[in-house]
């Protein structure tokens, strides 16, 4: 039996390749993909790491989600913050998050943070930069805590405190003028609240409300909309329309209710015995 | 060696323009006019200023909304103004509100071929004292029209007032035609919730709300009372009045 059709390979699908380059060469252009803006942050403090990320995606100047997820799971006390192509960031840290449940099942330990990092980098290396991601990783492994800054081209670094996205100058300054090493968990959560919302009134690429997420050695807090200061106010008016508001140009009501005509049979019952 | 340098060819290039964001709109009443623009001005992710004034009061009864390219806007703003000033010295009287509307025309199209690139909107009372707006695209020609949404986020407040104002898509319920003008509160709560929408869903419109509303001679004002953040700049007491409604929108 023939099973051909309905097999496809792993990895991406390239089959499409030639036709839009055909169809980008006679002046179509590729659609474009939504892009989260996006101020997105980590840092170290006393008992681990804080990551934090605004809630905004963007499709050029307009607001595509005022309240989307961009600090996403890699293991239960591994998190990424995602930059970028939306669909490249959500993509690539789910599949390197199954590749490190995969991982810890066959190695039998908990999973460490470099190694999340190897994986994604060598991802992200091996597709030259047109998987559009730019991440913080950050994590606590047997080793102790870890955070990095991933570039879409695979680049990477380690340090005490890091920031990516559009609005990462804007919380930069923040982390410049204020981080120290050793911070109190309220003060790092304080720290990142202050670095995001930098982020989210000084970039237009970045708004709304700011996620945390704390990871320690023994627990992993997730913080979402842990400040949500643009609530929007209420509307001057309501929109209701009257009933028949909308104009139309024929109505046709169908009968949906089968009927059937019965006839009663009067043969000899049926032998049930 | 020899210096190729030379025999390469060079370009170079220069673009005086740039996008400054933000968004302007006006909506006619039956006696008065609502003339209202966002205070962001922002070029690229970065934010410039979250005050910059693109509504400017012309004459007692005539407001020029300005959205482009904020200097291109200010220094027509600032031409239009002397304009007017001249006609004062020349003629002893303020210039009639259609008569701006066309030295607006020929003060655009006097630079057809080196733009002011920006889009104007002209709100006012009209000599008969009837409320209008006049529309411009950045090369001269314009069109008297009930409401016109202008600027970054145009093309989502537009519709809105085409539905709104218009009443577009909306059949009216039988033996109740739809009004041809709207009522002055209904009027300001249709631009505030234009701009708090826009505010959403557009990233360069923001941070603080400017809405002029003229008023023609004799109108009652009483519908502005209660308003908060209401400021007369009226400066004569026979003629049109015009007030500043001053409202924050969101800052991300």
């Amino acid at each position: 039996m023939a099973t051909a059709s309905v097999y496809s390979g792993p990895g991406f699908d390239f089959s499409n390749e030639l036709r839009n380059s055909f169809l980008t060469d006679r002046g179509i252009p590729l659609p474009k993909a939504t892009s989260t803006g996006t101020t997105i942050v980590g840092c170290l403090f006393k008992d681990g790491i804080v990551l934090g990320a605004d809630t905004r995606a963007t499709e050029g100047p307009i607001v595509a989600d005022k309240n989307c997820e961009k600090i996403h799971y890699i293991t239960e006390s591994i998190r990424c913050c995602g930059a970028g192509t939306a669909a490249d960031t959500e993509f690539t840290t789910a599949l390197i998050s199954s590749n490190m449940e995969l991982h810890a099942l066959s190695t039998g330990r908990k999973p460490r943070v470099v190694t999340a990092m190897t994986m994604l980098k060598q991802m992200l290396f091996q597709y030259q930069g047109n998987v559009g991601a730019a991440l913080v990783l950050g994590g606590v492994d047997v080793t102790g805590p870890h955070l990095f800054t991933i570039h879409p081209h695979g680049s990477t670094d380690k340090l005490p405190y890091v920031t990516m996205g559009s609005g990462s100058l804007a919380a930069m300054a923040i982390f410049e003028s204020k981080w120290r090493p050793n911070m109190e968990r309220s003060e790092a959560l304080d720290l990142i609240a202050q670095a995001i919302s930098a982020g989210i009134f000084n970039d237009l690429g970045s708004g709304s409300n700011v996620d945390a997420c704390v990871i320690t050695a023994t627990h992993t807090e997730m913080l979402r909309n842990f400040v949500k200061p643009n609530e929007r106010v209420q509307k001057e008016r309501k929109y209701g329309f009257r009933r028949g508001t909308t104009a139309w140009k024929s109505e046709e009501i169908r009968n949906l209710v089968i009927n059937e005509d019965i006839i009663a049979h009067t043969g000899d019952a049926m032998d049930t015995s | 060696m020899p210096d190729t340098a030379h025999e390469q060819p060079q370009q170079r290039q220069f673009y005086p323009y740039t996008e400054n964001g933000g968004t302007i709109l006006a909506i006619a009443g039956a006696d008065f006019t609502v003339i209202a623009g966002d205070t962001r001005q922002s070029e690229g992710y970065s934010i410039q200023t979250r005050y910059a004034p693109k509504v400017f009061r012309l004459t007692e009864r005539a407001v020029l909304a300005v959205n482009g390219f904020a200097a291109d806007g200010n220094m027509f703003v600032k031409k239009v103004k002397q304009r007017l000033e001249w006609y004062r010295h020349a003629h002893a009287k303020e210039m009639p509100l259609r008569a701006i509307a066309r030295l607006i025309q020929t003060m655009l199209y006097a630079q057809r071929f080196f733009p002011y690139y920006v889009n104007n909107i002209l709100g006012g009372i009209e000599e008969d004292g009837s409320g209008a707006v006049y529309s411009f695209d950045p090369v001269g020609s314009y069109e008297r029209e009930a409401c016109r949404a202008a600027g970054a986020a145009s093309s989502l407040v537009q519709p809105f007032l085409d539905n709104q104002i218009y009443f577009k898509n909306q059949t009216p319920a039988p033996g109740t035609p739809h009004p041809t003008y709207l009522p002055l509160p209904d009027v300001l709560a249709i631009v505030i919730d234009s701009f708090t929408s826009a505010t959403e869903r557009h990233i360069e419109v923001g941070d603080g709300l400017e809405m002029y509303v003229v008023l023609a001679k004799g109108r009652s004002i009483e519908e502005l009372a209660d308003v908060a953040g209401v400021q007369e700049l009226t400066t004569r007491a026979d003629g049109d009045r015009m007030f500043v409604i001053q409202r924050e929108l969101k800052k991300d």
